[in-house]
């Protein structure tokens, strides 16, 4: 397995002098190819705050972003939205499907608007992943007329739709029943396995944590 | 850019009523700006057309000639020299000009006269007039003596005379009846009133009359040339550049009707910036409305804007989103401002034939494309502050909420 992501001496302090708080200090972390992460630790530990520097939505105060061996560190805001859209997807614990939108449309998001257009291969896969998470009857169902589980799948489908190599989820299952919370693992699982795609999964959860074949806590700032 | 208009189309038709109730706005706006247009720009055509339109659009003379000075300039005395109003300046190229004139695009009519002063006699009453002589088919050239004939023909010829209906009065003559006129030169005439007139200005009804030409040359002892030309435009408004192109072109005096209508032209333009600022300002009734609709559903839409970021959507997406929002809005509130505006202006009569105490809306004036173009820029500047607001969503600051 290669490495596909890499941090060295992750710093992140919010605000400036009296009310300079930091979050990260110094946390060093790597992850590699085909790997199903958690990513353990208590409120306030800084574990939202690592998700989001690695999904490039935020830089960090210093310290180094490797993935794929680019250096996120300096590149600007067009460089990363262009990288996360290629390279990242996104799974969060409120789903946050645009609700005007179907289930297809919403899967299709990234790679349409990417493209500046829906494609017929686009919309090829985006049937495909929505079949794969189960949802092949639900393609042309407004968000809002999906689930809480069902919308959660929708959401999977469409932080794969590119074919990232990462996947950061954010409590994929906080908001969902105990069986939803299984069909969702189940179904993470089973991507990480044939696919090989990368999986960093932050939650509370123990037994989420043990479904993973790794677990990282991160406590106080650092990776424990 | 195909999907950045689906995602805006979408967010469009997501709330029909609010995007009704914004497109609605906007075309009230639009049928304020084309209304006011329609009604200032008929306003205008109505008041020049009841005031300017039974007189010359340029009327070219000879250069004005002073008495020639028995002294030279340099004989050490003051020497003042009084001009011969009584004298007539004639044109006697006039008829080598006439054709070019008359062949000049956007020229509509070319009258030759001969003018003096004179009075009118009959019997123990005299009353001062002023003089027209014209060709007889061209007696309704410029005044359209027959549009407002009262009584009698406009035919002309070398024994009778047009006279107002006022002049008529003061002096108790009807169609048939003979009177005398005699010019400022003397010469005096027997004419038969061969019709009475009323042009509605006072100045022409009660002190002007109308002659054959040849009746003219014998009054005012003018065998050969013109005293004037009086010529009228397609277009009045035209009237100071075909002023100005005569003038180079024959070299003779060309007079616009604006010279001497001041005042109008005042009152024109002060009713023109009148109507310029109630439209500027429901454009930015348009541009505020706009504005703000567009800026709540940025505030609404942050999630969606955050996760759209958050998915690989770049600030320039955003910003294509809401500004073909605005511009949709600003482009269909527009085309059914202006189709509304059209629809509902149609049915008035045209200034040119409006009845008296009538509105005198031109919808030719509506200005429909400048409303169109006005309202779509305006939507499109009222959408950049929201766009840009939309565009600087941190995706990390709602992705949690």
């Amino acid at each position: 397995m290669s490495t596909l992501v890499e941090v060295r001496d992750l710093v992140k302090t919010y605000g400036e002098g009296d009310t300079a708080t930091p979050v990260l200090k110094g946390l060093n972390l790597t992850l590699d190819t085909g790997e199903l992460a958690a990513l353990l630790g208590p409120s306030g530990s800084g574990k939202s705050t690592l998700l989001t520097i690695l999904g490039t939505l935020m830089k960090p105060t210093s310290g180094q972003h490797l993935m794929l061996d680019q250096d996120l560190t300096s590149a600007d805001d067009r460089e990363l939205t262009e990288f996360r859209n290629r390279h990242i997807g996104f799974v969060f614990q409120f789903h946050h499907l645009l609700p005007d939108f179907t289930a297809l449309e919403n899967v299709i998001f990234p790679t349409a608007v990417k493209a500046g257009r829906e494609t017929a291969a686009a919309r090829a896969r985006g049937r495909e992943l929505l079949d794969r998470v189960g949802l092949g009857n639900r393609m042309e169902y407004l968000a809002t007329q999906l689930s809480g589980g069902q919308k959660q799948r929708v959401a999977i489908a469409r932080a794969l739709m590119n074919q990232p190599e990462l996947v950061l989820a954010d409590e994929p299952t906080g908001n969902l029943d105990r069986e939803s919370a299984t069909q969702v693992m189940d179904l993470i699982g089973e991507i990480n396995r044939q696919e090989e795609t990368s999986f960093l999964i932050s939650t509370h959860d123990e037994r989420i944590a043990e479904i993973c074949r790794r677990q990282i806590r991160v406590l106080d700032g650092s990776v424990g | 850019m195909l999907y950045g208009l689906k995602i805006a189309t979408r967010y469009l038709t997501a709330n029909k009523a609010q995007t009704g109730l914004l497109i609605t706005g906007v075309a009230v706006g639009v049928f304020v700006f084309i209304f006011m247009s329609a009604l200032i720009g008929g306003l205008a055509v109505f008041l020049v057309q009841r005031t300017v339109g039974d007189i010359a659009h340029v009327t070219m003379e000879a250069p004005s000639r002073d008495a020639s000075a028995l002294l030279p300039e340099n004989s050490g005395l003051l020497i003042v020299r009084q001009r011969d109003t009584t004298q007539l300046e004639l044109l006697r190229t006039a008829d080598a000009f006439i054709p070019l004139i008359e062949a000049t695009p956007g020229v509509s009519a070319v009258s030759p006269q001969i003018v003096g002063n004179g009075f009118l006699v009959r019997g123990q009453a005299t009353a001062p007039v002023g003089v027209t002589g014209v060709q007889p088919d061209k007696v309704s050239a410029i005044a359209n003596i027959g549009r407002n004939i009262r009584a009698g023909s406009t035919d002309l010829n070398s024994s009778n005379v047009l006279l107002g209906t006022s002049l008529a009065e003061d002096l108790g003559l009807r169609v048939g009846q003979v009177v005398r006129l005699r010019s400022a030169n003397g010469l005096e005439l027997p004419l038969v009133v061969g019709g009475l007139f009323e042009l509605g200005l006072d100045a022409l009804d009660s002190r002007s009359a109308f002659v054959s030409l040849s009746v003219a040359r014998t009054l005012f002892d003018a065998p050969q040339g013109i005293s004037r030309l009086e010529i009228k435009l397609d277009d009045l408004n035209q009237a100071e550049n075909y002023a100005r192109q005569l003038a180079a072109d024959t070299g003779l005096e060309a007079k616009p009707w604006t010279e001497g209508n001041a005042q109008l032209l005042d009152g024109l333009r002060a009713q023109a910036n009148s109507g310029n600022l109630i439209k500027g300002f429901a454009l930015i009734t348009i541009v505020i409305g706009v504005a703000s609709a567009l800026l709540l559903s940025t505030y609404r839409r942050r999630p969606e804007i955050g996760i759209m970021r958050a998915m690989g959507a770049t600030q320039g997406f955003v910003i294509f989103v809401f500004v073909t929002q605005g511009t949709m809005i600003g482009l269909l509130g527009g085309l059914i401002g202006a189709g509304l505006g059209y629809a509902a202006l149609s049915p008035f009569p045209l200034p040119e034939v409006a009845p008296q105490g009538g509105l005198p809306i031109d919808v030719r004036q509506g200005a429909y494309d400048l409303a169109i173009t006005l309202t779509t820029i305006g939507a499109i500047l009222a959408s950049i502050l929201p766009a840009r607001a939309a565009a600087r969503v941190d995706p990390v600051s709602v992705i949690g909420q």
